[in-house]
């Protein structure tokens, strides 16, 4: 209900949007094309509660604002105590000298109230205090009051869409392995929650392995792999019921690494047989699929491009594991990686401009990216062991599984900017690993 | 009174002299539960547990490969022998690879691992209908160190016998 609601509102704000394009041109903007060395300074005092039902949600968006801004590296916050003059009407006249005052560049101010039929309704504006003016319009957003926390999210997409002029994306989820228990007898099980950790959900129990869960473009379904039945085997999780049901079942295969097409009917995953791995995709309508490698190699971890016509994948037909790209039917696969050391888990950017993937290389394991033909490759992390990466909706963040070393080793989600920066530990209650990341909400 | 019953009997008398006098007991005095050959136990050579232990249920690999070495193929030798010997019994072979590597490629690579100790058997004559082959890549180490020490002993092909017979 939310949900429609809020996409409805978004759709109506889109268009209000386009006149701000003017504004990104003026002294508020963060191009962050060009990596940003000094995080931009901003203020959000504390929201105001239009009536006594909203004085908690009031209270509690605008630190949900700010982490989101926080947590992007790109932006630093003002703290309250700093502050000369709050906030204490939204109506009125906003005193610009007193925010130049504590050199916060970005306000962003709000008003919260619940309406007679008990939803959240939250309007906001963000200004360019140097300007001294306001950027874009003022929105107003309406939700349930539970969902208080996906409101903060999406005001704070608009305040990161208006000043670096790409979208947000923030009002995301991420679904991952919960991990608990010694490393050799682990118990692993399917959870979803808010991309910054909050509102957690299990979707499977701890009874059988699981692994490598990945949403569908929509968000509404999740593909993963299960040992329920004693062996490896692909399924596919409508996350509103948690209903899952098995896709492929040939006897004595084995089917892993399932991802969706960009259509979310195909899904290409791999299938060993034989001792041999090879590609293949499946509709998920018809349950129908087709082989699209047949080498002696091992031929794994593919991922569609952002327009459904190309897979890259992970081959060691050349003697150590490599990326390679073919066409989406199949057919002659050219090598794109050319570095020493291993290559996995290729992953192509929502943008499509680039492909993120694992690299092992003496001893140590990293995420990087490059270029869909190969080249500008870039290391964005070192550690013992990083691997699976996922991309942020905006094609800007990177988050991987990171493993520490030793007996007492444990996993946990990480998240970096594609400049290599703001590495930063995603909070999780347990132990974590294979994360993927949502579509914007 | 069985002889379960009096074995048992003699083993808590044992355990209670061995408090006083722990000195008092070497190879001469002491029973070996494992050791005898009761049915299902390890010295029962039809077994499972004989299997595991006499037998010998695991062969190593080298990092990144999957073809068997002498050893492994003496090893799978005596599985082809046990098992074209005691027909009831089937067997999954299980196939794992130690932690440095991606999921998904450790997931292939014990897929090969355990196909090959399947064509062995195969090539041994054991009926492929006895045989099945899974892969938990790194999922399911034995030892846990970040060592080539407990890495040698987690990139392994397991022949797992099922408990009951089939007939």
């Amino acid at each position: 209900m939310m949900h429609r609601f809020l996409t409805l509102l978004t759709v109506l704000f889109t268009a209000l949007l386009i006149q701000p394009a003017a504004a990104q041109d003026g002294p508020l903007r963060i191009e962050i094309t060009e990596g940003v060395i000094e995080p931009l300074p901003f203020a959000v005092p504390a929201f105001v509660a239009d009536n006594a039902a909203a004085e908690e949600a009031a209270r509690n968006i605008a630190g949900v604002i700010a982490a989101d801004l926080t947590g992007t590296g790109l932006f630093r916050e003002i703290p309250a105590k700093a502050f000369i003059s709050g906030i204490t009407s939204f109506s009125s006249p906003v005193q610009f000298a007193d925010w130049k005052a504590v050199n916060a560049q970005a306000l962003v101010t709000g008003a919260v109230s619940v309406d007679a039929g008990g939803k959240l309704v939250v309007r906001f504006r963000i200004w360019d205090v140097f300007a001294g003016q306001e950027l874009g319009s003022g929105l107003q957003l309406v939700g349930t009051q539970d969902g208080w926390r996906r409101i903060a999210h999406k005001v704070a997409d608009q305040v990161y869409a208006r000043i670096t002029g790409e979208g947000g994306y923030f009002d995301s989820r991420v679904v991952f392995v919960s991990e608990t228990g010694p490393k050799d007898k682990r118990a692993k099980r399917l959870a979803i929650m808010d991309y910054d950790g909050a509102n957690l959900t299990y979707l499977t129990d701890s009874s059988s392995i699981v692994l490598a869960p990945r949403f569908s473009p929509t968000g509404d379904r999740i593909l993963y792999t299960s040992y329920e039945t004693g062996f490896p085997r692909i399924y596919v999780l409508d996350v509103a019921s948690v209903r899952r049901r098995e896709l492929e079942s040939q006897d004595g295969t084995m089917s892993f690494a399932p991802r969706f097409g960009p259509d979310g009917t195909t899904v290409v995953y791999s299938l060993s047989r034989g001792g041999n791995t090879d590609i293949f995709t499946m509709d998920v309508g018809t349950g129908r699929s087709t082989q699209l490698t047949s080498a002696p190699s091992i031929e794994t971890a593919p991922s569609f491009s952002p327009d459904g016509r190309q897979i890259v994948f992970e081959s060691d037909r050349s003697g150590s594991n490599q990326l390679y790209i073919m066409s989406a039917s199949g057919g002659e696969a050219h090598r794109i990686s050319s570095g020493t050391g291993q290559y996995g888990t290729p992953v192509w950017s929502p943008r499509g401009d680039l492909i993120a993937f694992t690299k092992q290389s003496k001893g140590r394991f990293h995420i990087g990216v490059m270029r869909t033909d190969g080249s500008e490759e870039r290391l964005l992390t070192a550690s013992f062991l990083d691997e699976g990466p996922t991309w942020s909706p905006n094609g800007r963040v990177i988050m991987f599984t990171r493993e520490t070393q030793g007996a007492q080793g444990a996993a946990s989600l990480y998240s970096v900017d594609i400049t290599g920066r703001n590495l930063r530990r995603v909070s999780t209650a347990t132990g974590a690993s294979d994360p993927a990341w949502s579509p914007l909400q | 009174m069985t002889y379960l019953t009096r074995l048992l009997m003699l083993c808590a008398g044992l355990a209670l002299a061995a408090c006083t006098n722990p000195a008092r007991f070497d190879d001469t005095n002491t029973v070996d539960l494992n050791g005898g050959s009761m049915a299902g136990s390890a010295g029962d050579p039809t077994s499972p547990a004989y299997f595991q232990q006499a037998v010998g249920d695991r062969v190593l690999f080298i990092i990144d490969q999957y073809t068997l070495t002498p050893e492994a193929r003496s090893t799978l030798d005596g599985q082809a022998d046990w098992l074209l010997t005691n027909r009831d019994y089937k067997a999954v072979i299980e196939g794992h690879a130690d932690e440095q590597g991606t999921r998904e490629y450790n997931l292939a690579l014990g897929a090969r691992r355990a196909n090959s100790v399947q064509e062995y058997l195969l090539s041994r004559g054991v009926p492929a209908a006895r045989l099945r082959t899974v892969s938990y890549g790194k999922e399911r180490p034995i030892e846990i160190c970040s060592a080539e020490s407990c890495y040698a002993q987690n990139r392994r092909a397991v022949t797992v016998i099922s408990i009951a017979p089939t007939s």
